[in-house]
């Protein structure tokens, strides 16, 4: 009796065995800023992600979904230090997150020799989408200098001769601004670079722009500097003389701040709260329901970013095991994005629209309204230098 | 050269901002002999509490005098609590212990207030720009902040200089043994000044606000040029600090707003346009380096301890 108990659960276990042998959870690592002046980021990012997982049901592919949140404090080193734990003592199946370019940039190289699949949610380093991409590195964002280049061609439409560029010294600045130039048909009348993160105080730049009479500025300052930049361009009298575009600068997360500041500013994104998709009502509806507070697109990537990967641990029904797979899964990209259409290139950059949007003020509150579209499905401009490898 | 002029202005304002701080940090260093990295977290809160004073009162002025004596009486209680246990110890204690301050109030302000930061809008009476000379139009509240800032510089050259409090304070400067020996209540003295740089660098904060943000950690990057302006203008002079910060106002400014030009001129403008912010930002600490080699107690030593 107790040989044929033996035998018949041996074969319930060997016939249970690849199931059982492969996985019991989804393990997904977080890498984004929780800390200093711009947590309040990596907490609309983190927001979305577990708000993905509740639409989720908390399962991927009918099993248990745990994330481990790992603070990257806005330093490169750190977000290298956070990556490697992930991937060498959490073991994660996925790393997902990254605000920052110098940041993804330093983290990416441990995450992809673990063979594990990194699913950038905001940081848009172009040399991860051109010469440095990898089956291993999907993007739900952007590279820094797309929503530029869409700026940059609204400004040509609208008959803008003459700019001045203000950014700050770092990766994504010099991206930004780059990708600008490279297609703004206009005069550049000048461009300042500023010591990033430190440098709060823009009044020397701003006296510049103002003197070179340029038609327009064009800057670019993520997070809280958005606020300090609004605010400074508004004081020095500027604002109602020289109309300003800029990308990144403005969200959900720093609009309660900049308020009147932004009223009129115009950026390119290609997610807007108002787009009109059903994903995106079911997404914006709840996550002012349960945060109290309209989704920025740091959030509405993040969403994106445990949808995909949900799509992809189902389409592979859990067994992580066979990494072509699912990076063949994640390339199908079955799920519906915020923004509409979603479709990846061949460098795993989303192929999307951008739409131009303008800060308006309802009542009491200020959001911004897409007021065009730029344009429409472009793929991403890095794909050429792609290998693929 | 009305840009000259401009950037001149801005570099005046931004020197006399420093100098607020600065001004508080070189007592305490001066007279209490106390390193305080925690003087950015009270120039912190001076921002937090006139954002929070502001919006209950409805008015800046009130919730910018309401957020001064806030931060006074904070320093004074902080003086209290716990600087007292580290007078007479190694500046490394001094280092740690205000360090876990920075923490502490971090930490403090974002139970309090949230990670978000406020802001503080600028009054509407000074939400404008003004032709201060023909042709210069420059922003109303950064003229105030250089009218305001050179009022409490007199006012502290008057206290420093003029009363018996201020005569304590310079003979604590230059020597504090001596200064308790003769009877003075060092005690108290030293509450009075921990809560008299508490309240400049509450004001600094305040009077910042609406320009930058008001955000946590907002004190760690300009603490550092404060120190570097009291290393210049000696420890514990009140007067070098103000010409140390105007110095360091003027040459962070003019070096922001015409080195990068130059640096295109002879580098071409790749290469000129991503070192220029990097060049002009230590020239700050050479200047500091020189000043250092050529009088190593600084630009005007309060005492040849």
């Amino acid at each position: 009796m107790r040989k044929a108990i033996l035998v018949a659960s041996t074969a319930l276990l060997l016939a249970a065995g690849p199931a059982l042998a492969q996985q019991k959870s989804i393990k997904i690592g977080f890498v984004s800023t929780f800390s200093g002046p711009v947590a309040s980021i990596g907490d609309d990012m983190r927001n979305a992600f577990e708000l993905a997982l509740d639409h989720l049901g908390r399962k991927m592919g009918g099993l248990p979904v745990e994330v481990v949140y790992e603070d990257d404090t806005l330093k490169p080193e750190v977000g290298k230090q956070k990556a490697e734990k992930l991937v060498e003592s959490d073991k994660v199946d996925f790393v997902s997150g990254f605000i920052w370019s110098n940041v993804v940039y330093a983290s990416y190289k441990p995450i992809v020799d673990a063979k594990t699949f990194l699913v950038i949610a905001n940081a848009g380093e172009t040399r991860l989408a051109g010469e440095n991409c990898s089956p291993f590195i999907f993007s739900t964002a952007w590279t820094n200098d797309q929503n530029p280049i869409a700026v940059a061609d609204y400004m040509n439409q609208k008959g803008v001769k003459s700019v001045y560029l203000i950014g700050p010294n770092y990766a994504a600045g010099k991206e930004n601004l780059g990708g600008f130039k490279t297609a703004f048909k206009g005069k550049v009348l000048g461009e300042d670079y500023t010591t990033w993160p430190s440098q709060l105080d823009f009044s020397a730049e701003l006296a510049k722009a103002k003197a070179s009479k340029a038609e327009a500025v064009y800057m670019f300052y993520p997070g809280a500097a958005g606020v300090q930049f609004l605010n400074q361009y508004a004081q020095a009298g500027v604002k109602g003389s020289i109309p300003l575009y800029t990308t990144f600068s403005i969200d959900s997360l720093s609009l309660p701040r900049q308020k009147d500041a932004a009223l009129g500013v115009i950026s390119a994104l290609q997610w807007g709260a108002d787009l009109p998709n059903e994903a995106n009502k079911k997404f914006v509806g709840d996550f002012k329901k349960k945060f109290g507070t309209e989704p920025s697109f740091y959030a509405a990537q993040s969403y994106d970013a445990a949808m995909l990967i949900g799509s992809a641990v189902a389409g592979v029904k859990g067994n992580l095991s066979d990494k072509a797979a699912v990076q063949k899964a994640l390339e199908k990209a079955d799920f519906k994005s915020v923004r509409g259409d979603f479709k990846f290139g061949s460098n795993h950059y989303p192929t999307q629209s951008f739409y131009m949007q303008e800060v308006v003020k309802t009542g009491d509150s200020y959001t911004q309204k897409t007021i065009a579209t730029a344009e429409k499905n472009v793929p991403n401009p890095h794909a050429k230098q792609c290998s693929m490898k | 050269m009305t840009l000259f002029i401009e950037q001149c202005l801005n570099g005046l304002q931004f020197g006399l901002l420093l100098f607020l701080l600065a001004a508080g940090l070189t007592l305490v260093f001066g007279i209490m002999d106390l390193v305080n990295l925690a003087h950015g977290s009270l120039y912190m809160l001076g921002a937090y509490f006139a954002a929070t004073f502001a919006a209950w009162t409805g008015s800046f002025v009130l919730g910018a005098v309401l957020a001064i004596l806030a931060t006074l009486l904070v320093g004074m209680a902080l003086e209290v609590i716990a600087m007292r246990r580290l007078y007479g110890r190694d500046h490394l204690d001094h280092v740690l212990g205000t360090f876990g301050l920075i923490l502490f109030f971090d930490e403090l302000v974002r139970l309090i207030w949230g990670p978000g930061g406020l802001s503080l809008p600028v009054p509407p009476w000074l939400d404008r720009s003004i032709e201060i000379l023909p042709g210069i139009q420059y922003s109303a509240y950064r003229f105030a902040i250089i009218v305001v800032t050179l009022a409490v510089a007199a006012f502290l050259y008057v206290l420093v200089m003029r009363t018996r409090i201020g005569m304590l304070i310079r003979a604590g400067a230059s020597n504090r043994e001596m200064v308790g020996a003769l009877g003075v209540n060092i005690k108290l003295l030293y509450t009075l000044v921990f809560g008299l740089g508490a309240a400049l660098a509450g004001l600094a904060g305040m009077i910042q606000a609406p320009i930058l943000t008001v955000q946590i950690g907002m004190g760690e990057n300009i603490l550092i040029l404060a120190f570097v302006i009291t290393v210049i203008g000696g420890i514990g002079s009140i007067r070098g600090a103000f010409v140390a910060a105007l110095l360091v106002g003027f040459i962070d400014t003019l070096g922001r707003a015409f080195f990068p030009q130059i640096l295109v001129e002879l580098l071409g403008r790749q290469a000129g346009s991503t070192a220029a912010p990097a060049l002009s930002s230590m020239m700050i600490y050479i200047l500091m380096a020189v000043i250092l080699v050529v009088k190593p107690q600084g630009l005007f030593a309060a005492s040849s301890r």
